[in-house]
């Protein structure tokens, strides 16, 4: 008996199944194959969970440079990095007073590759808070904020939010002097709505302020409670938060018809550069019989294919540019410029000035003259007047283009003016001046806190959008003007508490004039 | 059931409620008040019951040499003893307006953070703080003295040596 010349059946067919194992996983995973056809890329979109965020087919209007600038996916990057690098520093961080700041110097000074991801860690955040305001201020100036994308605002508000609660809880893990006395201070501002029950004489039985403040720190001070806080906070509860409202965020993008465009869109573009191809090249695989139950209109409805192409390729591929350009901004900052860690917190003795993140020196700058209203006033006063805008607004002139609206640019450029001039004006005059109780010591405390270098500047704003609305007629003329004074003094406070604000908080025109000690 | 439209229904006689809708209303409103206070009983637990903080009060003996109007700051403690002809007395150093540790100069104290002013009697004499520095309880204790930065005094209170 000799050997069989050829193995048996069933062998051959292990050998074969083996020899296509890669290839079939490959197909199992990515079920349509290779996303070639307008078929293929269908279904590469929608077969898959993370994918079919997307609508499968976009406007060639979305893909336009000047339409989003990518900054809602800059700042999805600026996320994604602080993520992964935020994981990668746990391994090292230990939330506990003097262990926590061992633990930075540690990763700053010993830890492979440790500087190099917190520093990416530090400015990918940076680059985020930085993405997402431009981020607001695009969709605001294109007015892509209305009908139907009313509550996809809001969830952006909220977006905002949670990115400077980000920040601000971020701040303090290091527990160096910086964080520790800028904590002070923000807990403190916590506390603030004190100066009106105070005022009003009802802290006693009523004190809103002073329960925030326990709740945040849990204790009187800034210690191991609030330390632990803060870092539950940090990475844990508002993560979890950011990324489900990040989830509503995206979704509703599509649901409510992809980025926002004018009216006239389709004429604007033109032709297509190319030939265009039928949408379906076969007949379509699926019935619609849902879309009979559904009743009511969505954005899609009466809306054909034309001037769209699809996702795949190009919407990923220019999403990916996006993100890789984020990355290569945070690296090359993380190679320039190291995250600061100062000495040890020391609770007997402030870090002289104690300075908050460069996004809350406005803030600060304005705590200067009344905590509650720097601290609380204001930043509920602009979330709530920014949450209302597409309420308000309920116009459809100039929806999706820059600056579109009655008034448009040469508003803008008016408010630029007014906006500027009236911080710099106000800001000049207390600087210069001083205020109500450098001239009058027994003024009371209520008169300070409802006239004060901020409430003044609210004011002037306010009054200009309202004489706006009536000059143009139009609500959006006001919002435009509002959000851009709103702008102009976030840029102004900011600049002046960051550089021109030095030791016991006193004005100095550069940090070589500072006093020595 | 079928409801026959335009039939009123007398407060004798009053239309059933379906068990499905009672069914469903039931758990709706079973888990509404469940969430709600889940809620509530979940803000609870982070406002702990007892404060873990360093003790208030402490004892302290001052130099023999102090001048009037000098603070004598302990060591780790945001207060400042100061010894007059009237007796002992103490303040908190602590700026009423954002919580900085102020500093004792001649002139009073004043804050790093944001520019408060106040003058040798803790009142406010510039700047953004709503309230004067608090005036500590002091008590005279064998030799030595006790400071609870817990309770206030009102300004002016001083203690004999």
């Amino acid at each position: 008996m000799s050997a069989p010349a050829t193995p048996p059946p069933a062998l051959q067919e292990f050998k074969d199944n083996l020899r296509a194992a890669p290839r079939r996983i490959l197909e199992t995973a990515f079920r349509s194959g290779n996303p070639s056809t307008d078929r293929t890329r269908s279904t590469f979109i929608f077969s898959n969970v993370f994918l079919h965020l997307h609508s499968v087919r976009v406007h060639r209007w979305t893909l336009k440079w000047s339409t989003s600038m990518g900054l809602g996916i800059a700042t999805t990057a600026g996320f994604l990095l602080t993520l992964i690098t935020g994981i990668l520093l746990m391994f090292y961080y230990k939330p506990y007073p003097d262990a926590a700041y061992q633990s930075i110097k540690d990763i700053h000074f010993v830890v492979p590759t440790g500087r190099f991801i917190r520093n990416i860690h530090r400015w990918a955040a940076n680059v985020m808070v930085v993405t997402v305001i431009l981020h607001m201020a695009r969709t605001f100036y294109t007015a892509s904020y209305r009908r139907p994308r009313e509550f996809n605002w809001l969830i952006g508000m909220g977006l905002l939010a949670v990115t400077l609660g980000l920040s601000f809880t971020g701040y303090l893990l290091p527990w160096d002097q910086l964080a520790y006395w800028a904590i002070t201070i923000g807990a403190n501002i916590a506390q603030s709505p004190r100066e009106v029950t105070d005022a009003i004489g009802i802290t006693g039985w009523f004190d809103p302020g002073g329960m925030q403040k326990f709740l945040l720190l849990g204790s009187d001070t800034v210690g191991p409670e609030a330390l632990i806080r803060f870092y539950l906070l940090h990475v844990m509860i508002l993560p979890l938060a950011l990324m489900a409202l990040m989830s509503v965020h995206f979704w509703r993008i599509r649901k409510d018809g992809g980025l926002a465009r004018p009216a006239d869109a389709d004429q604007r573009l033109g032709n297509a550069p190319g030939p265009v191809y039928p949408v379906f090249t076969q007949a379509p695989l699926k019935t619609y019989s849902l879309a009979a139950i559904v009743r009511g209109r969505t954005p899609a409805v009466g809306n054909g294919p034309e001037n769209t192409v699809p996702s795949m390729p190009h919407l990923f591929y220019a999403e990916l540019g996006v993100f890789m350009l984020t990355t290569l901004v945070c690296l090359a900052l993380a190679l320039i410029a190291d995250a600061p860690l100062k000495e040890l917190a020391n609770p007997s003795i402030p870090e002289n000035p104690a300075k908050a993140p460069w996004y809350f020196l406005g803030l600060q700058e304005l705590v200067s003259f009344s905590a509650f209203v720097g601290g609380i006033g204001i930043p509920t006063l602009v979330l709530a007047g920014l949450g209302l805008i597409p309420y308000l607004d309920r116009e459809e002139a100039g929806t999706g283009e820059w600056f579109g609206g009655p008034g448009g640019r040469k508003v803008v450029f008016q408010a630029l003016v007014v906006g500027f001039a009236a911080a710099l004006a106000i800001e000049s005059f207390a600087i210069r001046f001083g205020w109500i109780r450098e001239w009058y010591l027994a003024v009371p405390q209520f008169v300070v806190t409802v006239l004060n270098p901020g409430t003044i500047l609210a004011a002037v704003y306010g009054f200009y959008s309202v004489w706006l609305v009536k000059r143009y007629k139009s609500t959006r003329a006001g919002a435009l003007g509002l959000f851009t004074c709103f702008l102009c003094g976030f840029l102004v406070l900011t600049v002046i508490g960051t550089y021109f604000r030095g030791p016991n908080w006193v004005f100095y025109w550069s940090p070589g004039d500072w006093p020595r000690h | 059931m079928t409801v026959t439209p335009g039939s009123p229904n007398s407060r004798l006689d009053p239309e059933p409620i379906p068990r499905r809708d009672l069914l469903g209303l039931a758990s709706l409103w079973s888990a509404a008040s469940a969430l709600l206070f889940a809620a509530l009983g979940a803000m609870r637990l982070p406002n702990a019951a007892i404060v873990a903080a360093p003790s208030k009060s402490f004892g302290e003996t001052l130099p023999e040499s102090l001048p009037a109007g000098e603070a004598f700051i302990p060591a780790h403690r945001a207060v400042a003893i100061f010894r007059d002809s009237e007796g002992i007395y103490a303040i908190s150093t602590i700026c009423p307006h954002l919580g900085c540790v102020v500093k004792s100069n001649a002139e009073g104290f004043e804050c790093p953070c944001h520019g408060s002013r106040f003058k040798p009697d803790g009142t406010v004499s510039k700047g953004p703080s709503p309230l004067p520095l608090k005036w500590l309880k002091v008590k005279a204790v064998n030799g030595g003295f006790q400071v609870d930065e817990a309770t206030t005094v009102p300004a002016g209170t001083r203690v004999k040596a």
